[in-house]
């Protein structure tokens, strides 16, 4: 189900640093044609459809059209993603519609400890970061 | 309009790129979970003037096999003895594992979990009346005593679409954003010039500019995950980017190590998933959190049946598991297939409905049934829209209900991994303790030489997908493994303080990896359209080639997964010519040459893939593939790992038998 670019709505991020798809696709796919200042899949076939690309879009200029050899068309699946959740729309081929909310994330965005400055103890035995004893096999054979 | 006699993509690759030189301590190949996982611990051991650097060839917030997000953690050990882990693992793999990393897998795992729901995972609890709650309601945390949502043995519900840039975050910050390059492709790891058999760096190129970085390090993890698109998939046109593991996984992790020298183990291993046919949407937990049966195209639950038991009776001990092993369900499954009888329907409707009807017995009014039919619902959809959102779409084009009628399942093609339900991948030491058995001769038949996943090579490392022998970590137990990797590789590094110095200059190695650019340029104005020319090959041609050979004789879906000895030769030998054409390749752009590089990567690591199958004359894995001229599980000869290493200086590869220890009592099995 490869991404697709709406050229009214994609701006190529206007030329900043990061073109926020082709900075985020997996699979090096989203590309900017510069002198469009649109950006594109540049290889549908390797589109693991993914939406890394459609979710992180500023612009929501990106959508997915089912792949060509096994989805009959008409439907689409889209998100909407916050910084706690994500809402789905799905829209079926026959015109039905179902949308779906879960939560994504229970912290703010950039709040994970990372454990700045903590230091292990022994580098000679097998325990990591924030772990005490480890245990070692009793039912042996 | 013009000939299409230019480069496509829109970095357009010159002959003579910049060559960058890097000097570090210890160098990360890779951003999954693994990575992310030696991300976060490195430091926390090493000295603050080591010099640490991660590449990863796309950017670590979406990349490796999470990138998507998962509906679930399928290790998570618990309430559970370490013991029982280890003992299903072994079933599952058909015996022929290496117990000590998986007890130690076992015995970390549950921090990095811990971890995840600190740094903002949700994590589904169960509520006191036995209902479950999603990761954002209030709950006591994993830590705190809280109880997860256990749909099988070892695995607990997420709200996990968020799950790798959840990960990622910390990682980044733990390791310093300074010390991590994106977008850089690492191709090769290089050898010492003057230690014997040690790793002194790596090369690898910019997808974003045209530039060669090459790095001298004293340690390396190398961690880039599995294989894809070795096989032919069913899906041949666009639906070809839909596979079941990650597209972008080539191989790089088997096939960078294999050639410094480490020996690799079980290569004839590989997984082929049972999942919704070419969506291939997540089945977990339609089995396990929803209870459904499979159904054979007579509408017959055969799982159950008096002759299904008579098959498994062939497999024994790993028959007699309440949870048939992972490969003898594919077996069962292509048995009813190929006498006619499917397709295979995951039967989500009666499943649904099981649960609906359950409710109206109990009582339940027809409001109340309804609203839990929305949960339920919800929590069905939610399986694929956090990891596999492309089956959703299927669903929607198809106008597939699932309370309403089954979805077609089937096995894919192939896959190579070491994280799943597969074990391939190479040989480590285990930990350098008591209890893990001392055995003599080379490393390659020994389970420990000092440093914990360290590979035959000195100071290469691996972690995830890359550790073989001991399948079932999954997301979690790659990250706990990428862990581990990275205080042992701070503890290599204390005990070596030798200088390392690479045998080829940098500008040797740019030559190298922009070989594919130069054939471009050189060759490109032979013909009048680019794709096509004598000269050289496109990498794209080339991996269809390559899925080609080894669907037709390497026992892909073409033959029902069947090989046999006759036909494994046909396909070295096509690989032979293959891997003497992968030097032709051609790349305009930097995105081609990405793919060329790729496409290396693939050949070397199939090749492994079919000369272990040759060399272990049995079919250990039936339902994964089968030797028709060894058409049974033969534990009297073959309860052995297979081992191969490749020798740098020689050029060749050498298999053997390697004696496989159990650890865990054995009786009972399970």
């Amino acid at each position: 189900m490869p991404s697709y670019v709406d050229p009214e709505k994609c701006d190529g991020c206007k030329g900043g640093d990061k073109t926020a798809c082709m900075y985020i696709c997996p699979n090096d796919l989203m590309v900017l044609n510069v002198e469009e200042m649109r950006a594109y899949n540049q290889e549908p076939d390797a589109c693991w459809e993914c939406y890394s690309c459609v979710k992180i879009c500023p612009q929501g200029a990106i959508m997915v059209r089912g792949y060509d050899d096994f989805v009959p068309m008409g439907g689409q699946v889209h998100p909407m993603r916050s910084s706690d959740s994500i809402m789905w729309t799905v829209k079926f081929r026959n015109g039905n519609i179902k949308r779906f909310k879960f939560p994504i994330r229970t912290t703010a965005e950039g709040a994970a400890n990372e454990y700045p400055g903590e230091k292990g103890e022994n580098l000679d035995d097998e325990r990591l970061l924030l772990e005490k004893e480890l245990p070692t096999p009793t039912k042996l054979a | 309009m013009a000939l299409p006699n230019k480069p496509r993509g829109e970095i357009a690759a010159v002959v003579d790129p910049e060559v960058v030189e890097h000097s570090c301590d210890i160098l990360i190949v890779g951003g999954g979970m693994a990575a992310c996982g030696a991300a976060f611990e490195i430091k926390k051991w090493a000295p603050d003037d080591m010099k640490i650097i991660l590449c990863d060839k796309a950017a670590m917030e979406r990349s490796g096999a999470v990138a998507q997000g998962l509906s679930a953690i399928n290790t998570y050990i618990g309430e559970n003895a370490i013991e029982d882990y280890v003992k299903m693992v072994r079933n599952d793999l058909m015996g022929v594992v290496r117990e000590d990393l998986i007890y130690d897998l076992g015995r970390h795992v549950d921090e990095s979990v811990k971890l995840f729901e600190e740094w903002g995972l949700p994590v589904w609890k169960k509520a006191e009346d036995g209902s479950n709650l999603d990761g954002a309601k209030p709950a006591p945390t994993l830590r705190e005593g809280g109880q997860p949502v256990r749909t099988g043995k070892w695995q607990i519900m997420i709200n996990g679409e968020s799950y790798k840039c959840i990960v990622a975050e910390p990682a980044k910050k733990a390791l310093g954003e300074e010390n991590i390059m994106e977008r850089v492709f690492i191709v090769k790891m290089l050898l010492d010039k003057n230690l014997d058999n040690t790793i002194a760096g790596a090369v690898g190129f910019s997808t974003r500019e045209n530039k060669v970085h090459v790095f001298t390090c004293k340690a390396a993890l190398v961690a880039c995950g599995g294989a894809v698109n070795i096989f032919r998939p069913r899906s041949t046109g666009e639906g070809k980017g839909r596979a079941w593991y990650p597209v972008w996984n080539a191989g790089s992790t088997y096939t960078m190590c294999a050639q410094v020298g480490a020996t690799l183990t079980m290569m004839e291993n590989r997984f082929t998933p049972a999942r919704f046919k070419d969506g291939y949407g997540p089945v977990g937990a339609w089995f396990l959190l929803f209870k459904a049966k499979v159904q054979n195209g007579l509408g017959e639950f055969y799982a159950n049946s008096d002759s299904v038991k008579e098959e498994l009776e062939h497999y024994m001990p790993y028959g007699a598991s309440a949870v048939t092993p992972t490969c003898l369900r594919n077996h069962l499954m292509l048995n009813e297939m190929k006498a006619g009888r499917g397709p295979i329907y995951m039967a989500t409707d009666v499943a649904l409905n099981a649960f609906l009807d359950e409710k109206r017995a109990a009582g339940m009014d027809e409001k109340a049934v309804k609203k839990f039919w929305k949960h339920l619902e919800s929590e069905a959809w939610e399986d694929f829209l956090d990891m596999s959102v492309g089956q959703a779409g299927l669903w929607a084009g198809m106008n597939i209900e699932p309370e309403k009628v089954g979805s077609e399942i089937m096995p894919t093609e192939p896959y190579m991994l070491g994280s799943h339900s597969g074990c391939c991948g190479i040989w480590t030491s285990g930990p350098n303790e008591d209890w893990v058995p001392e055995v003599d001769g080379p490393r390659s038949h020994q389970y420990k030489w000092g440093y914990n996943r360290m590979t035959t090579v000195n100071g290469l490392f691996t972690a995830g997908d890359g550790v073989g022998a001991s399948g079932h970590k999954f997301s979690s137990g790659s990250h706990a493994e990428g862990r581990i990797a990275a205080k042992q590789m701070v503890k290599y590094c204390r005990d070596n303080s030798h200088t390392p110095e690479l045998a080829q200059s940098a500008q040797e190695l740019a030559d190298e990896v922009y070989a594919p650019v130069k054939r471009y340029h050189e060759f490109v104005g032979a013909t009048t359209h680019a794709d096509v020319n004598p000269n050289y090959c496109k990498p794209s041609g080339l991996m269809m080639r390559l899925m080609k050979a080894t669907d037709e004789y390497g026992g892909g879906v073409a033959t029902y997964y069947m090989t046999s000895g006759k036909l494994l030769e046909i396909c070295m030998n096509l690989l032979e010519m293959l891997r003497e054409d992968a030097e032709k390749m051609a790349a305009g752009d930097l995105h081609e040459l990405l793919r060329a590089w790729e496409n290396y990567h693939r050949i070397w690591c199939v090749e492994a893939h079919i000369r272990h199958i040759q060399f272990r004359e049995e079919s250990r894995y039936p339902g994964f593939y089968y030797r028709s001229d060894f058409p049974t599980c033969d534990d009297e000869n073959w309860k052995c790992f297979v081992n191969s290493t490749y020798d740098p200086k020689a050029g060749e590869w050498k298999c053997e038998k390697v004696d496989c220890i159990n650890i865990i009592e054995t009786d009972p099995w399970l």
